[in-house]
This record gives C-alpha cells, structure tokens and sequence, in this order.
C-alpha cells in the first residue's frame, strides 16, 4: 500500500462535518443490532461464526492505526490456501467458520 | 459527466433501466456472462444466451444511445461441472467473431475448488487462443481473498498472460493490492452490501491511485442500482475530487482497457459527440 497520510484531500473537520452522521446512524444500528441479539427469544447462538467475526470485527474497529478495514476484511475472509476438492455449497456466507472449517467431501 | 460501466448484466435489467443510465450519462456498457440464478442443464440454453448477449441486447442499449458489449463464458458459479464447461467452452469460438464480443469473462472462481479452477484455466487458454481480452470475477465475501490469491498466482505463472488486458473486477481493500502489484486492471464494484460502498471504492482510489483501475454498478438480478456510477461520482466531488480524475476513472480507463480491442468503438472523440 502507498503512504496513506494526506491522500484524503478533505481536512479532518470537513470530514467530521460531511460524515459524522451517517457514520453515528451506522454505530446506532450496529449498537441496535448487538441488543437485540440480547433480547431474542432464545440464546442459542451467542457463539455463531458470524457473531464471533463481529465480535472481532469490533475490536480491530478500535484500533488507533490506519489499515482497519484491510484487518476486519482479513477477519472475514477465509485464510486457507488449499482448493477444496469438491463443491460444498454454492454462496458465502459472509465471514469463515473457523470452527468448522471447509469440510472436504 | 459521461460514464462507461464496465459491468452491468442487463439482461436482468428493464429496458427502465437503460433509459435511467442514459439519462445519467452511460454511452458504453460491457456486460460479462454471468450465473442466472439457477444451473443451466444443457450447453443450448447457453447458445441461446448468447445470442441474446450479442443480437437482443446490443439493439434494446442502441435505442438509448448506449453502446453494449459483451464478454463471453461459462461463468464460476457453474465452473464446477466439468462436462458443462467443455461442452460451453466448444460453443464458445463461434460467438467470438459478433461485433460486441470484446472477449472472455466473467471468468474465475466461486468456491475455489478444484474443478473451477480447471475451468478457468480451460477459459484462460481458450483467451489466449483466440488473442481475447480477459474479464474475471473475484469470488463472493469470506472466500474473495484466497479465490482473488489463485486467480493472481494462475495468472502471474502463465508467461503467456499480458496483464494489461486482463481485468481483475470486484477488488476490494484486502485484494486490491496484489492485483495492482501484479500488473492487472482492477475494477471495484459498487454494491454497498457485499462489495464496496462509493464512499469505500473513493478510498481506495485516494490511497491506490487512478491507475488500471474501473469502478462498475455490476447491476444484475439482485439488489444493486443501474446507475451507481453516477453516485460515485457525486461522492468523488463530495470529497473533493476534481472532475479530471472523476472522467479518469469513470470514462478514460475504461476506454483505455476496452480499446485493445479492435471491436471497441468508442474513442474520447467520438463520445464527445454523444
């Protein structure tokens, strides 16, 4: 990746200003999101792979240093390397299940 | 400002469609072959679709001012089947020779399994073959890194490849680099829900430069919008980009790329008549 420092023409305060609210609606629904997983009917799957990549996901957000999003991708993305040998299913689901890795037929 | 979308599979899309792209400024649109949402059983429905890629819709885009090219293949989601992808890929050459055809695509693969890596190698070759240009489709979310990393290495070990015709679409923060890196075009696609938001796709622009790189609405049958190009536009300018590299990217590049071939009409001269 190139020098990332000053390849945003905006000033900071022009991006608070032109940003801030779109991007304090998306933390209000992520916020809304985590809630209301708590005040489902049951709690059965606290620990689905989806959940557990957000949680992740979460804590790279808070990071101090640029690179958050390549570092959430990488926390989604599926870290194998080998080709599975056959077709498992033909859509992503949105983030890897590390727990149950690729079952190879 | 006038626009190229280098992606839009618009035989989902209303003739609605064509005419809100018009009005937004597309005069040229490429459209990959692509997975209808369902397997295709036999080799004739893909005879069928091409046809439609190369008679139908280029007529139905003309009405609107808007020029239509196509690229042709057996698409990663179907890669898996072997014997489909033989029989697709011998049907193929016939199609080559139509005046919208500017190449092979939207190869790749899906679930990067072995099979559809063999028939995109088998793709791959038939390019080559037939001196083609290449578009590829990277695959879907959890699964684009490592399909995105096959793709490149498959790519960078052939020494037939020329990556300057070769376009590696649906880049993302994680895989746009090692696109670039290996010399490839690289598209990014406005889908704010799986792909990358204008806002994102304006990042990675401001941080990778405007070199060998397309932005596209890869609109289809699923939820997308025809006319994301111009919403990328309005976010170049919200963030303070000037209109030089906003026509960059969304008309220079894809003329640029699209004009190695021959079949490819469109020259900045002649858009400025349109």
């Amino acid at each position: 990746m190139k020098q990332q420092d000053g390849t945003c023409p905006l000033t900071q305060q022009q991006l608070i200003d032109a940003y801030f609210m779109e991007v304090r609606a998306k933390m209000l629904d992520v916020a809304a999101f985590l809630d209301r997983m708590d005040r489902s009917v049951d709690r059965k799957a606290e620990d689905d792979f989806r959940m557990l990549a957000i949680r992740q996901a979460l804590q790279a957000l808070c990071a101090r240093t640029p690179g958050r999003v390549y570092d959430i991708q990488m926390i989604f993305s599926d870290p194998t390397a080998e080709p599975l040998v056959q077709l498992d299913r033909k859509s992503a689901f949105g983030a890897f299940d590390h727990h149950r890795g690729e079952v190879q037929p | 400002m006038k626009y190229i979308d280098l992606h839009a599979h618009m035989v989902s899309r209303t003739t609605d469609d064509y005419e809100q792209m018009a009005l937004t400024g597309c005069v040229a649109l490429t459209e990959p072959a692509f997975w209808a949402g369902f397997d295709r059983l036999s080799p004739v429905v893909f005879a069928d679709y091409f046809n439609r890629l190369t008679s139908f819709e280029p007529t139905r885009a003309a009405k609107y001012g808007i020029q239509h090219y196509c690229w042709l293949c057996l698409n990663p989601k179907e890669g898996e089947d072997r014997e489909l992808a033989r029989h697709v890929l011998e049907l193929i050459p016939q199609f080559l020779d139509r005046p919208n055809v500017l190449g092979i695509g939207e190869i790749g693969v899906n679930r990067v399994t072995r099979n559809e890596i063999a028939t995109f190698i088998d793709h791959v070759d038939l390019a080559l073959r037939y001196n083609q240009l290449i578009h590829i489709h990277t695959p879907h979310l959890e699964d684009k890194y490592k399909g995105t990393k096959v793709i490149v290495d498959t790519l960078v070990d052939n020494r037939r490849i020329e990556p300057g015709r070769v376009m590696v679409d649906h880049a993302e923060e994680h895989t746009i680099g090692m696109i670039l890196d290996g010399g490839f075009w690289t598209g990014l696609t406005l889908y704010p829900q799986t792909k990358t938001s204008a806002a994102r796709a304006v990042d990675m622009i401001e941080m990778y430069g405007s070199e060998r790189l397309c932005v596209a609405s890869a609109c289809d049958w699923g939820p997308s919008l025809p006319t994301a190009i111009p919403h990328f536009v309005l976010e170049m300018r919200r963030r303070g980009h000037s209109d030089r590299l906003i026509r960059k990217v969304v008309y220079e590049n894809p003329i640029e790329f699209l004009s190695q071939s021959p079949k490819f009409r469109l020259t900045w001269e002649s858009a400025e008549s349109i």
